[in-house]
């Protein structure tokens, strides 16, 4: 646990030393989620820094894929990539682009960025594992905004039409996106209620709190024929004050003096 | 050529997946709602579980697809062209071609000769479309022995294709599958003109040449079932020797045989 939350810290300082020497990126997005991806990566997924495409490992796609910074850094933290790379991130020179490529980047399962699309992928990757008699698990992380995309819930209706129970959406509920409150722009809420009626476990849990998110996967293991969804609660920009649940930190670098109050804030 | 041996390309299609099917356990075919028509319903019944129905959810089907590939599968996904290149267009671009995934998209009921459904279903800008995308392979079969050629060949590249297919019976114009991916067959050797077809408009041309022959006016036909990538020798010798370039297709004239193979020669 302690060990997971030093981690995640560690990813969150490495997420701002990214955005503010790109000087353009994702902020907010992307601290809501790293407490959900440091506890993928450093406990419940089945990967192998040595052999990335491993058939037999677990999966994650990042839907929201403009939060690449918190993957990279996360990848950089497990190993995947070296962590002196990730301060070129989204410079034209890197693989470190502003959306993940599955082709460039060693630890990604898949490219994305165009929103909605990340759940279908993720189904046929379930599938492919239930035909070839494999045990691993493919897990998708969406944006609550991102759920506003009709694809999402084709794909829904797919995984439970499929029986994946080898499949677990994550949604990272931190009510926020690009043009203000979701339930505002267009209110995709009740999203558990939602992801019941398509037929899916679904698991409510504080999407910032390390313990709540192993105890979700943990139960998500469990649940046979049907697929999980966790609706993460979570804070837009979780770990930087000045950041947290504001709407404008969604794709802005901070300046000099907000670059020094966030590290100081993440130490 | 037989014109009284007709059958559809999209039969031939579904009866390539049977055979294919057979020999390759990683074959996989995708389909929304409309197998009965598409004809992958001829391999649904022989290896129901290799064959997914996603519904009428297009966008889901394509990205589904995309997912199974990236587990070692070759999934053939089919719906009508409009569909297929149209409705899943940027799935198309950003979840296969982007990442160049093994996915082959078969769009059957392709241009004016769908008919009686009407416009909303004559799909006249499907090649348009895919051939702009990177990585993408298009090919246009035009009688039954070049389609389970076409199909056979695309299960063998790695990388998207997209094979075009119509609905109506059409002429049987060759004996044996002697084709070569990338390479316009050529049908004669007159100089009054070079007339480019492809798909369902070959056998239309042959006729032509067959009637022309008799008023004493002699052309050549050109059969490009590959649309992309283009035989540029192929062009130039014809226009070399016939100073004519005609083309015929069952598709807008922007973006399709004419503008991809006659760029620089067009008035």
């Amino acid at each position: 646990m302690e060990d997971l939350q030093k981690r995640a810290l560690n990813i969150r300082k490495n997420v701002i030393e990214m955005i503010y020497a790109a000087s353009s990126g994702h902020p907010g997005g992307a601290l809501s989620c790293i407490d959900i991806l440091t506890t993928l990566y450093f406990s419940e997924m089945n990967v192998d820094i040595n052999n990335p495409k491993d058939e037999n490992r677990d999966r994650l796609i990042l839907s929201k894929g403009h939060a690449s910074a918190a993957l990279y850094a996360t990848l950089a933290e497990k190993g995947f990539i070296a962590k002196e790379d990730l301060l070129g991130f989204r410079n034209i020179n890197s693989t470190l682009q502003g959306h993940p490529d599955m082709k460039k980047i060693p630890g990604v399962d898949m490219s994305t960025g165009s929103l909605g699309q990340g759940l279908s992928i993720a189904n046929g990757m379930a599938l492919a594992g239930k035909m070839d008699k494999k045990d691993y698990r493919v897990y998708c992380i969406m944006g609550d905004g991102e759920i506003e995309e009709g694809q999402i819930w084709e794909a829904a209706m797919s995984a439970s039409h499929y029986k994946l129970d080898n499949l677990c959406a994550i949604v990272d509920n931190n009510n926020l996106q690009i043009d203000g409150k979701i339930t505002e722009v267009m209110n995709p809420t009740p999203i558990d209620e939602k992801f019941k009626s398509f037929g899916f476990n679904v698991i409510n849990i504080n999407g910032n709190e390390i313990d709540e998110i192993l105890n979700a996967f943990e139960k998500a293991r469990t649940a046979k024929g049907r697929p999980t969804a966790i609706i993460a609660q979570t804070i837009k920009g979780k770990g930087v004050s000045f950041m947290e649940n504001q709407a404008g930190w969604h794709g802005k670098a901070p300046s000099k003096e907000e670059y020094e109050t966030a590290i100081q804030e993440l130490s | 050529m037989n014109f009284d041996k007709k059958i559809a390309t999209r039969q031939s299609f579904g009866e390539a997946l049977l055979e294919l099917g057979k020999t390759n356990p990683s074959i996989v075919v995708l389909d929304a709602d409309l197998s009965a028509a598409t004809k992958t319903s001829i391999f649904a019944k022989e290896f129901p579980d290799r064959f997914f129905d996603m519904g009428i959810a297009e966008q889901d089907m394509i990205s589904t697809a995309a997912g199974l590939s990236t587990c070692g599968k070759i999934p053939f996904a089919a719906t009508f062209a409009v569909f297929a290149t149209g409705r899943a267009y940027d799935q198309v671009r950003n979840s296969v071609c982007y990442p160049n995934l093994n996915v082959k998209i078969a769009g059957t009921h392709s241009g004016i000769t769908v008919g009686e459904d009407g416009a909303t279903h004559q799909m006249l800008e499907d090649i348009a479309l895919m051939r702009g995308l990177p990585n993408m392979k298009v090919l246009s079969p035009s009688d039954d022995l070049q389609t389970k050629w076409a199909i056979e060949e695309a299960s063998k590249i790695n990388g998207p294709v997209y094979i075009r297919l119509c609905r109506l019976a059409t002429p049987t114009i060759y004996d044996e599958k002697n084709f070569e991916f990338g390479k316009g067959i050529q049908h004669g050797e007159g100089t009054d003109g070079a007339v480019f077809a492809t798909g369902n408009m070959v056998a239309k041309a042959l006729q032509a040449k067959e009637e022309l022959e008799k008023q004493g006016v002699n052309i050549r036909i050109v059969d490009i079932h590959t649309i992309k990538p283009i035989d540029k020798e192929i062009i130039v010798k014809c226009a070399k020797e016939t100073k004519k370039l005609i083309s015929i297709e069952d598709h807008s004239v922007i973006g399709g045989l004419r503008n991809s193979h006659f760029r620089g020669f067009d008035r």
